[in-house]
């Protein structure tokens, strides 16, 4: 599904960029480039549009040919069968929706429990051979999932962690430290070393003057390099796929995709499904756009 | 109030850098003992490890009678002032004043009290319900100030607190801290790059290089004898001109022929150095008495004094100090000669003073 995460960052852009046009271009050039963002726009958020026009149409108005754009009969029914059984109950479908809510969420705290202190230790110590430990952190983010997801199969199977959900949790976390850690580093480079030392010679240990000082300042940060973190872990569909398969374990991404493959395939429980699905990861991303760009910008890129 | 024992301290970082190298300080009580030398020279690393923010690898610190090397920086009795003010942001001014006593665990009247009485040292009445972003540089350096005051150190110690100011506000500053230090005679580590605050502030100063001690001595001692090259092409503006010069029948003499008065004691069978200060040397007239032929090769007029810029035939020009009135246009051939006393003279390959 990063579908998804791509139309969120592309939507941005593209609004973003016109002002700017206008500002030190002629009215000719900033017509143009108006006009060719919009083609663009469109072409970019079609799949979105359809995707939410197929999950409120009926089945049968989804296989009309010649597509029908406007004139259809809206219907609920399909979000009503993303979240219960035909029998009542429970569907399979809203119990994967809550796997990947408590994988994602989990492997986030995770990774930010753990990303942030070390971040913190990189910026203000010492270390040896820091520049390189840094880049060893950083490689394990060079190679495709895709890579490792054949060993990381084997050793789950002798370990037991196959089909459960401690098993993603522990690979997203694993995939998502280094990234915080690069990410929060630059965020703790931002904050003066003075208020811990300050701190110190007010009476506070080192940890304290940490906790006391130096994490408030961070919290915007921490929240940008979270989302981040979220946003991976909650469209990860590699190691889904390959380390589970019961419906009890499943996260969504593997689970919307199996919808697809039967003898017919119930287009607009897919298009509901997924809408649900993106709906979380763009909430999140547009309650914290600022900083996303900081991070991105400031905290990742600059040093 | 105590004085600051630093014995052979010496700080090796873990990529193999020596921020410094065993340096000995012996820092009196009551004393302005400044630390001056460029950045890098381990100035302020001496300051964190005196402070416990930095552990020193081999050495020993001792602040009154106490070995302090295992104390963490809160029970060493000290307080510290910061380059960037490091006043927290999220608290008023009062309560920034506050916070290391509340810290310490005061009884609420007595803190109130050690307050006000900052407040009123540094006058920092109408500030006192303001956070931190809505002070000046100035005021904000004002209250870090005050927030050290209130702890009653027996020692201060600044981290190049006024470098971030601007120039007139710099000044101020600098009267003001000597003023608190003469009133409070608490004992005061200063640690600069800026050689007019050490000449201006300092009792002694201490010129640090690459983790060294190049001298320790008055103001008017580092001025009139630097210890050695380094202290003499960093103390004064302009620096000392470094004239080579060999004894010949009793006088001293540049390449050029310029004299100039000889210090006892020479050693012979060495290249020397001179460092003659930019005021004493003289441009005068050409042919005047014991003068060599030179030529202004440029001339700065700062208002209150011009600085010649002479060639006199040696390789390298000398900068001469000269009162508004005495005036030479540029590439006039005039004559230049020494009227100081005996100046330092330095051996070229120990780079230290021998005379």
């Amino acid at each position: 599904m990063a579908v998804s995460v791509g139309e969120a960052v592309s939507t941005g852009p593209v609004r973003d960029h016109t002002p700017p046009a206008r500002r030190f271009g002629g009215r000719g050039r900033s017509v143009l480039e108006v006009a060719l963002l919009a083609v663009l726009a469109v072409v970019m958020l079609f799949p979105v549009l359809w995707m939410i026009e197929t999950s409120i149409k009926e089945n049968r108005d989804v296989y009309a040919i010649p597509a029908k754009f406007f004139d259809f009969k809206v219907t609920m029914d399909h979000f009503k069968d993303v979240f219960f059984a035909s029998g009542g109950g429970r569907s399979a479908l809203s119990v994967s929706f809550l796997n990947s809510v408590v994988v994602a969420g989990v492997s986030t705290v995770l990774a930010t429990v753990l990303g942030v202190p070390a971040a913190w230790a990189y910026s203000r110590f010492a270390v040896k051979a820091k520049k390189d430990q840094l880049f060893f952190i950083l490689s394990t983010r060079f190679m495709p999932p895709v890579v490792v997801v054949i060993p990381i199969f084997l050793m789950y199977r002798q370990v037991g962690l196959i089909d459960t959900k401690l098993g993603l949790i522990l690979i997203y976390t694993a995939f998502n430290v280094p990234f915080t850690i690069w990410m929060m580093k630059g965020f703790v480079d931002e904050v003066p070393a003075e208020y811990e030392d300050a701190a110190m010679l007010d009476g506070y240990t080192r940890l304290q003057a940490f906790w006391r000082f130096t994490l408030p300042l961070l919290l915007p940060g921490i929240a940008a390099t979270a989302v981040f973190a979220l946003i991976f872990s909650w469209n990860e569909f590699v190691f889904a796929i390959f380390l589970t398969s019961s419906d009890t374990v499943r996260t969504a991404p593997p689970a919307i995709a199996g919808l697809i493959g039967g003898t017919t395939v119930d287009w607009g429980l897919v298009a509901a499904a997924s809408v649900v699905f993106a709906l979380p990861v763009l909430v999140f991303a547009y309650l914290v756009r600022k900083h996303l760009v900081a991070g991105v910008t400031l905290g990742a890129v600059r040093r | 109030m105590a004085g600051i024992e630093v014995t052979a301290l010496h700080k090796r970082y873990p990529d193999g850098t020596v921020a410094v190298d065993h340096v000995d300080l012996a820092i009196g009580d009551g004393e302005l003992f400044v630390m001056l030398g460029p950045s890098g020279c381990g100035k302020t690393t001496t300051l964190r490890a005196i402070a416990g923010l930095e552990r020193q690898t081999t050495g020993d610190i001792r602040i009154g009678d106490t070995l302090v090397n295992d104390l963490p920086p809160a029970e060493r009795d000290i307080a510290m002032v910061f380059q960037f003010y490091a006043l927290y942001p999220h608290l008023r001014t009062r309560d920034n004043l506050a916070f290391p006593l509340r810290a310490e665990g005061l009884p609420k009247p007595e803190v109130r009290e050690r307050v006000d009485e900052a407040a009123r040292l540094m006058r920092l009445g109408p500030l006192l319900d303001r956070r931190p972003h809505r002070l000046s540089g100035g005021e904000q350096q004002r209250v870090a100030l005050a927030r050290a005051l209130v702890r009653r150190p027996r020692a201060f110690l600044m981290d190049e607190p006024l470098t971030n100011l601007d120039a007139e506000l710099r000044a101020d500053m600098r009267t003001e801290i000597k003023h608190l230090q003469g009133e409070l005679g608490t004992t005061m580590v200063y640690v600069t790059h800026d050689q007019v605050e050490a000449m201006s502030l300092g009792h002694r100063i201490a010129i640090l290089n690459k983790g060294r001690v190049e001298q320790i001595g008055t103001p008017l001692e580092v001025y009139d004898r630097p210890a050695s090259l380094f202290c003499a092409a960093f103390i004064g503006s302009p620096p000392m001109n470094l004239i080579e010069v060999e004894v010949a029948d009793g006088e001293l003499r540049g390449k050029s022929g310029l004299v100039l008065t000889p210090p006892p004691n020479l050693p012979r069978d060495r290249s020397l150095v001179a460092g003659v200060r930019p005021e004493a040397l003289e441009v005068t007239e050409p042919g005047a008495e014991r003068s060599v032929p030179a030529r202004v090769v440029s001339a700065e007029w700062l208002g209150d004094e011009i600085i010649y810029v002479v060639d006199h035939g040696d390789q390298r020009d000398v900068r001469v100090r000269m009162p508004p009135t005495v005036r030479f246009a540029a590439d006039a051939p005039v004559g230049l000669r020494h009227t100081g006393g005996p100046p330092p003279v330095y051996d070229v390959s120990t780079e230290e003073l021998v005379a």
